[in-house]
């Protein structure tokens, strides 16, 4: 059971004069079982969101709290977030050249697990995964991101969180630049993990095509660096047919 | 006809996009066209302008002057050191190098210094010292730079290993020289001569500080198979310049790996001609600098004979303020060389701000008729974002280093062989990544 608290978060980027404030005071609780979507326009914020909780050095939190299961996550250097539960399924994985997906799959799982996996049930675990991602065995020998496909890269993603199981897994537009055999795919991967029932879902995306595949307990409107409205599966659906228009221009009118 | 390719690559300006060969010579600028590979085919007509260059037997040599129509100028080669003058650093041959720090190597006082040796011999090699006028030495490759005629100089003659012909060494040859920390400069020669038929690794392990200059040639018999490894672990402070030659023979093979870890300046130069055709020579290296250590390794592999291979891959990373490499790799592709097919790769792994990589590969085609050519040269930044993206899986920020440089390593460091020298190798490579700051103490870039 995992509980991730973002209380009254305030992210901006850049310093000195050059700071930018792109979360304005962030609210949410995502426990274990529960999937949440995060939905907004481009450039509301969402990405910077995910990368602020995982820790990514180019933001500067300058307020608020992230805890998990009521441990202070902003103190915690990256690799230690990962190790706590944490997991970030990224829009734009980088390449690691030299560095083999095989290699770097048990490297992560050991450090996850504080201990090397048994050989056999890993490999296992991986042929199975593997599988259920649609993914050609060679895979495994190639370096990290390196080549891949855009729909590739996004099963590598949703292949590490099948493997390293977190607590509270945050996927940033995993939906974003993949064809319908590839959504579906990727959707069935994070579904059986929500299945097995013990991981909390934080789904960040601009389109609602992907919560088709995997349903949202809760969805939240998410407009220049704040959550402005919540709601269940409905909200969606309303999104769906009139677009974040309103939201965006109430946001521009409370901001004047 | 023949342009200089030269492709600085500082790591602040390039991205990992690869260089092709660019302006060669006009054929070759066809051949190798931007995204062609190695296996471009073989031209039906011999490129325009192409003269006599004259054969590079072993030991053949030419003192500059004018070329002769349309060639490039002929190598200076001299044993004379005072015939290349004292350079300055502007010379192209000098102008990486950081000159103050060589200098001792430069100004050339004799002295009776030597470096310690441990030798392991197996059955069927021999170690002798021969003098300065000794035939053997006569018939050596010349120095290309006045660093490699004062060694010949004042090395006053020079140690060699003879290894029988058909000798099958049932383990490598291993010269340990370790410096013992004299300010006085260490002149050696060392000859490797190799039988026909033999196969025989040698490894020379140089280690302690010292101030060397050492000349290496390798005389690889007919049909002969020989590694030579060549281990730079060298104490810091440690200055080590050197002029290695290997003359292969016919039908023989040569593989050469270099591998450059310590001292303050290592600054070596690898030359390969072939005596004879069907010859094939790899020339593999690996190279580390740390805070303003200088390594730099200039290659050049003359093909004077038909149907010769030559493959070169050297692969260089670099961390820490004043980080310095220098990769210079020349081919030479002469109008007698039909058949002729050659590879040079050089990649640099760029681990921090501060360091400076320079690669520059140059291709010289004097015949269409050759089965392939080509080179590439990237640096590439270990940047933030890879290393965000390893740590974001749990892995700790000095794991996440081991694992790129390691398999940035690892298929060069593969090539040597000899697994107790590679993981002592490897072992030396993860000391020095575990000397990085974390990823939180490092200054951050915005992007």
């Amino acid at each position: 059971m995992s509980v991730l608290e973002i209380r009254d978060l305030h992210v901006s980027v850049g310093e000195g004069d050059d700071a930018k404030e792109i979360l304005r005071g962030v609210d949410l609780t995502v426990r274990s079982g529960e999937t949440h979507a995060i939905m907004g326009p481009n450039g509301s914020g969402k990405s910077t969101l995910a990368y602020s909780i995982a820790g990514h050095p180019k933001y500067t939190i300058t307020g608020g709290t992230v805890t998990l299961d009521g441990e202070d996550v902003l103190a915690m250097s990256v690799d230690e977030r990962a190790r706590a539960g944490l997991f970030l399924a990224m829009q734009y994985p980088v390449e690691v050249p030299g560095v083999s997906v095989s290699n770097f799959l048990r490297t992560a799982a050991t450090a996850i697990k504080g201990e090397a996996p048994k050989l056999r049930t890993w490999v296992k675990d991986v042929k199975t995964e593997m599988a259920g991602l649609e993914m050609d065995p060679v895979f495994a020998e190639r370096n990290v991101n390196e080549g891949f496909s855009g729909g590739e890269k996004k099963r590598h993603e949703i292949l590490q969180m099948r493997l390293l199981k977190p607590g509270i897994a945050i996927l940033d537009e995993t939906d974003s630049g993949l064809d319908v055999d590839a959504l579906r795919i990727v959707s069935e991967g994070v579904n059986r993990s929500r299945a097995e029932g013990e991981i909390g879902v934080l789904l960040i995306t601009h389109y609602t095509r992907i919560l088709r595949y995997i349903k949202p307990d809760f969805v939240h409107v998410f407009v220049n660096g704040k959550v402005v409205e919540e709601g269940g599966p409905e909200l969606a659906e309303k999104l769906e047919n009139e677009g974040y228009a309103s939201y965006v221009k109430a946001s521009e009118v409370a901001s004047a | 006809m023949s342009t200089d390719n030269n492709l600085d690559t500082p790591a602040e300006e390039l991205g990992s996009e690869e260089l092709a060969a660019a302006e060669t010579a006009q054929l070759a600028s066809e051949l190798f066209a931007p995204g062609v590979g190695a296996q471009a085919g073989p031209p039906t007509t011999p490129a325009s302008g192409t003269g006599t260059a004259g054969e590079a037997a072993p030991g053949a040599h030419s003192h500059g002057g004018p070329a002769p129509t349309g060639s490039p100028a002929e190598r200076f080669t001299s044993t004379d050191p005072d015939a290349f003058g004292v350079p300055t650093g502007r010379e192209e041959a000098w102008r990486f190098t950081p000159m103050k720090r060589i200098k001792p190597l430069l100004d050339g006082a004799a002295s009776d210094a030597k470096l310690d040796w441990s030798t392991d011999l197996p059955e069927g090699v021999e170690l002798l010292r021969v003098d300065a006028g000794d035939p053997l030495l006569k018939g050596l490759p010349e120095p290309v730079d006045r660093l490699a005629a004062l060694t010949r100089q004042n090395s006053a003659g020079a140690d060699v290993v003879r290894i029988a012909t058909e000798a099958q060494l049932d383990r490598p040859v291993t010269l340990g020289l370790a410096g013992s920390g004299s300010a006085d400069v260490v002149w050696g020669q060392l000859v490797v001569e190799v039988g026909a038929f033999a196969k025989a690794t040698v490894v020379l392990d140089h280690t302690g500080l010292a101030r060397y200059a050492g000349g290496v040639t390798v005389l690889v018999g007919d049909s002969a198979q020989v590694s030579l490894v060549s281990v730079q672990d060298w104490a810091p402070g440690a200055v080590h310049g050197g002029q290695y030659d290997a003359v292969v023979g016919r039908d023989a093979t040569f593989t050469q790996v270099v591998v450059t870890l310590g001292g303050d300046l290592v600054r070596l130069v690898s030359n390969v001609q072939y005596a004879g055709p069907g010859a094939s020579a790899e020339l593999f290296g690996v190279y580390f600098s740390d805070e303003t250590q200088h390594q730099e390794h200039r290659l050049w592999v003359d093909h004077a004979v038909p149907n010769c291979t030559s493959n070169v891959l050297y692969k260089g990373a670099l961390q820490g303020e004043g980080a310095r490499t220098v990769w210079i790799g020349d081919v030479r592709i002469r109008p007698a060389a039909t058949g002729t097919e050659t590879y040079e790769l050089n990649r640099n792994l760029v681990l921090t701000d501060g360091a400076r990589a320079d690669s520059v590969p140059n291709l010289e085609i004097e015949t269409g008729e050759i089965v392939g050519a080509g080179h590439a040269s990237a640096t590439g930044r270990f940047d933030d974002e890879q290393l965000f993206y390893l740590c974001s899986r749990g892995i700790d920020a000095e794991t996440a280093r081991r694992l790129v440089v390691r398999g940035f390593f690892a298929d060069v460091v593969q090539r040597i062989g000899l697994n107790e020298l590679q993981d002592r190798l490897m072992a030396s490579i993860d000391a020095r990544l575990g000397a990085l700051p974390a990823l939180d103490e490092q200054p951050v870039e915005v992007a």
